[in-house]
């Protein structure tokens, strides 16, 4: 019995370590993902003002609840708007900034095979 | 007093140069066949007063002359005399007197490196250089003279921010601009010979030498710059993708799809369209990013003293060249006969006019992340952030085909190129991926995407090894270059896979520890130093048995009233140690962060070698004349 | 004829993009955020005098208007508002609470005896979470607050203007 326990503890020390790196990979992401607002242009990740350091403790108590990464994104924006995110969300704002790049793309890419189609004919 | 004197004069005369240079040039236009020495004398007339003028701000710095706002400003008697120098340029109006330096150098540099060529080509460029020339001399004198007066003289300086005293971001400037304003020659010459119906296989050879010039210079300068952000700023990161970075990296983009272009237009005599806009570009993107950083339009980590009224003048003189140049384009410029024909679709010219396109697809992603939340924020008055993970999001999916069409294209032929002989390629691409697979089976990353994209790396980097044994020193510079690449790509990658850090606070005496290594924070030392108090850390780190001495710093300066914290970085070939230490406000202990950063010198390595391929490729020529 | 057309609509675009940025200069980079939040969050903390812990329904509970004042021992604009607060606390009509942003107990204990105390309650946040809760990113901010409502935010120092807005507010 004594024995058993003993090794579910260790089971659990080795999980939670395993958890906790993996929680810290998470914070990382979503940390990396905010604008430090004090600063000039640092993520809340990168920077060690006061501001950032609340908000990463901030990022770990609502990880430690149960928040998904959208979820925790949504209540920052809620207090801060949109400014903090540095993955500019994809609405009726952005439509323009993901596709115009596409666009682009694909436009030069039309250009291309109507140069070396011609050839065939 | 007497070095701003001297220096505000210089800078008037340079200006009054002006008039004579355009008098002759518009004389000589019509007459005689041999370009008129005057115009020579006088742009170097010219280029020697600017550099009074320089020298001027130079020697007012390094004595402390504080009857002149800019040192006053920028700078501090108890600055070391390197500092104090290079104080000179890490200012708004001293930054502004190197463009002018530029600016003035390369166009004589030019004058006299083209004897052989058309005369009134180099009379065009000259003039068309003058436009620029005489933009500056305005718009510094106007409104950022860096030999302002002010009285009473105050006995001391406000000093120059400590992050900036360092020695690569000293030089950074100088070199980055050699390469941004440097590409104003390409510029104006671009329009001459556009004007003249000029372009031809001739004139590219001439323009490769600038081309190449300006850009090893911004890869460099670029380079620096990145450098300068890992090892002082303090977050072990060396691009963020901010606004400033962008805007040296639009110009380096443009130049390097201008580079593939001149040599294609030297060997085939095709693509002079490309050529001649993006040498407009160019120049259009450095003067775009000049006004974007000193503006105060963008919000960024580095953007000097904002100003709008200096930024409605760039903007004004940046839209006049845009005009001046799109109407060149469009009534001069006779595109090749050649055009109407198409390229076969494996050939060696299709595979370049495929990169041009990746190319000018990077440039429009960032682009317009640099610059939407501005017209966002005047449109909708929303303001929102654009950051690492946009650009991550569309760069990377498109650097797998372009690694692939970068390893693929240079064993093409011109016009025509078969499939057949071909097998080496697919058998080194499964390679490549199967070398991926294993690298990256046992990490926990995004699985798929990485495998492909360090196994397209991976095939560029084992086709270039290929070339090299097979052609040897034929086309080495290109060689090397792409090879520098593929290098960048995976020390990227790598660096970005393998990285671990550890985050702790720590008071003295104590440690921590994860399951790969263990920090002890042994003792804290106080210094005294010439212009700040210095805290020193020391710290074991102790990884499979082996211990490392690091010693990061807190610097308490007095002038102006902050406080640094200096990392502590231990370089390796295979790998980086990285620690820094913060105080914590009102408490005792001190936030400790140690990361281990695999292969990140072989990011500056593979830029180097990028550049060695470009300049194999400026002396090549003149070996072989 | 296609020559024209083409430098037509480049000379339009480049012409819309120069009022883009012209217009952009002069917008100002200060970012205050223009968020949503109208009712105060909730939240629990300790209290500077009596260390017990007070939870917001119970401070912002009565019908009267309220001042939430962010500060801190070490912040020095907050010094220069403070003698506004004192002055401004003496009035009946609004009750000042005070939260105490990432100090030093003692020093915020100093910073009250030296420059006096107009806060009714004063909540510690040691961490500075519960200032985030309030959308803050720094020290001094002050929010007007109105029957559980946040009517009106204020960045930075305050100063005499600023007050008498307040004071308007609360007439």
């Amino acid at each position: 019995m004594k024995f058993l326990n003993f090794f579910l503890v260790i089971l659990v020390i080795f999980n939670f370590n395993f958890l906790n790196a993996n929680e810290i990979k998470f914070q990382k992401k979503i940390t990396k993902n905010l604008r430090c607002l004090i600063c000039q242009g640092q993520s809340v990740y990168d920077s060690d003002s006061e501001f950032a350091i609340s908000l990463k403790l901030i990022v770990k108590n609502k990880i430690d609840e149960g928040f998904t990464e959208d979820q925790i994104y949504k209540f920052l924006t809620k207090k801060y708007g949109e400014w903090i995110l540095y993955d500019p969300q994809f609405n009726k704002n952005t439509y323009f900034l993901w596709f115009l790049p596409l666009l682009l793309f694909l436009f030069g890419g039309a250009i291309i095979l109507k140069k070396t189609i011609n050839i065939k004919k | 007093m007497i070095y701003s004197s001297i220096g505000y004069y210089s800078l008037i005369l340079g200006l009054v140069i002006s008039f004579p240079v355009f008098f002759f040039s518009i004389k000589n236009f019509r007459n005689e066949e041999v370009l008129d020495y005057k115009i020579i004398t006088f742009s170097f007339i010219q280029l020697f007063l600017v550099v009074i003028s320089f020298f001027g701000l130079v020697f007012s710095f390094v004595y402390s002359d504080f009857s002149n706002e800019t040192v006053f400003n920028n700078s501090h008697t108890t600055k070391p005399l390197f500092y104090k120098i290079s104080g000179t340029w890490g200012n708004h109006e001293g930054s502004l007197l190197l463009w002018l330096v530029v600016l003035t150098l390369f166009i004589f540099l030019f004058l006299i490196r083209s004897k052989g060529l058309l005369k009134k080509y180099r009379i065009l460029t000259v003039l068309f250089q003058q436009i620029i020339i005489i933009g500056f001399f305005v718009f510094l004198i106007k409104s950022s003279s860096p030999f302002n007066y002010i009285f009473p003289i105050p006995s001391e300086g406000l000093g120059l921010n400590p992050i900036l005293q360092d020695p690569a971001l000293a030089i950074h400037p100088p070199i980055l601009y050699l390469g941004y304003v440097g590409s104003s020659i390409i510029f104006s010459s671009v329009l001459a010979a556009t004007t003249l119906n000029y372009i031809s296989k001739n004139w590219a050879t001439h323009i490769k030498s600038w081309v190449l010039a300006s850009w090893i210079f911004l890869t460099l300068g670029i380079m620096l710059g990145s450098i300068w952000a890992y090892y002082e700023l303090g977050w072990g990161g060396f691009w963020f993708w901010d606004p400033v970075e962008n805007v040296s990296l639009m110009p380096w983009l443009v130049l390097t799809t201008l580079l593939h272009c001149i040599l294609i237009l030297e060997k085939r005599s095709i693509l002079s369209s490309w050529v001649i806009i993006l040498s407009i570009t160019t120049f259009t993107l450095s003067m775009c990013g000049t006004f974007l950083v000193r503006s105060g339009i963008l919000n960024s980590i580095h953007t000097f003293a904002n100003d709008p009224e200096r930024g409605l003048f760039i903007l004004t003189f940046l839209f006049i060249l845009i005009l001046i140049s799109l109407f060149i384009f469009l009534v001069f410029h006779k595109s090749d006969n050649q055009n109407s024909s198409s390229f076969f679709f494996f050939s060696k010219e299709t595979s370049i006019l495929i990169n041009n396109w990746f190319m000018m697809y990077f440039l429009s992603v960032v682009l317009i992340g640099t610059v939407y939340p501005i017209f966002l924020d005047v449109i909708t008055s929303q303001k929102i952030s654009i950051g690492p993970p946009f650009y991550h999001k569309l760069i990377i999916p498109f650097l797998i085909p372009f690694l692939i069409f970068m390893a693929i294209g240079p064993q093409l032929k011109w016009i025509k190129s078969g499939l057949e002989g071909k097998v080496y390629l697919a058998v080194i691409f499964i390679i490549s991926l199967l070398i991926s697979f294993f690298i990256v089976k046992n990490t926990n990353t995004n699985f798929l995407v990485n495998t492909i994209l360090i196994g397209s790396a991976f095939f560029l980097f084992f086709t270039t090894i290929r070339d090299f044994f097979l052609k040897k020193l034929k086309g080495i510079q290109q060689n090397i270059a792409h090879f520098g690449f593929s290098l960048l790509i995976l020390s990227i990658l790598f660096n970005n896979i393998f990285s671990s850090e550890l985050i702790a606070n720590l008071k003295v005496g104590e440690s921590t520890k994860n399951d790969r290594f263990e920090i002890i924070f042994n003792k804290l030392e106080k210094f005294e130093e010439k212009n700040y108090i210095l805290f020193k850390g020391n710290f074991s780190i102790i990884e499979n048995e082996i211990e490392d001495r690091l010693e990061p710093e807190l610097r308490i300066y007095n002038q102006p009233n902050i406080i640094t914290s200096e990392a502590d970085i231990k370089t390796s070939l295979l790998t980086d140690k990285f620690i820094t230490m913060n105080i914590v406000h009102n408490e005792e202990y001190f936030n400790i962060r140690y990361q281990v950063k695999p292969f990140m010198i072989w990011i500056w390595i593979s830029i180097l070698l990028i550049s060695l391929g470009g300049l194999i490729s400026l002396f090549k020529k003149k070996y072989e004349k | 004829m296609r020559n024209r057309i083409v430098y037509f609509l480049l000379v339009i675009f480049f012409t819309f993009v120069f009022i883009i940025f012209y217009k952009g200069l002069n917008k100002s980079n200060l970012y205050i955020p223009n968020t949503d939040i109208k009712s105060i969050p909730e939240f629990t903390s300790e209290t500077f005098n009596k260390k017990k812990s007070l939870n917001s329904k119970d401070v912002f509970n009565q019908n009267k208007f309220y001042l939430l004042n962010i500060w801190a021992s070490w912040c020095v604009p907050c010094r220069d508002e403070h003698p506004l607060l004192i002055n401004l606390g003496k009035s009946k009509k609004i009750e000042i609470i005070g939260l105490n942003y990432k100090d030093n107990l003692n020093n915020a204990k100093k910073f009250i005896n030296e420059l006096g105390n107009p806060y009714s309650i004063i909540l510690l946040d040691k961490d500075g979470t519960k200032a985030i809760e309030w959308g803050a990113f720094g020290v001094p901010e002050t929010f007007l607050i109105y029957k559980s409502k946040i009517i009106k935010r204020y960045i930075g120092p305050l100063n005499l203007k600023l007050i008498d807005e307040i004071e308007s507010y609360i007439k």
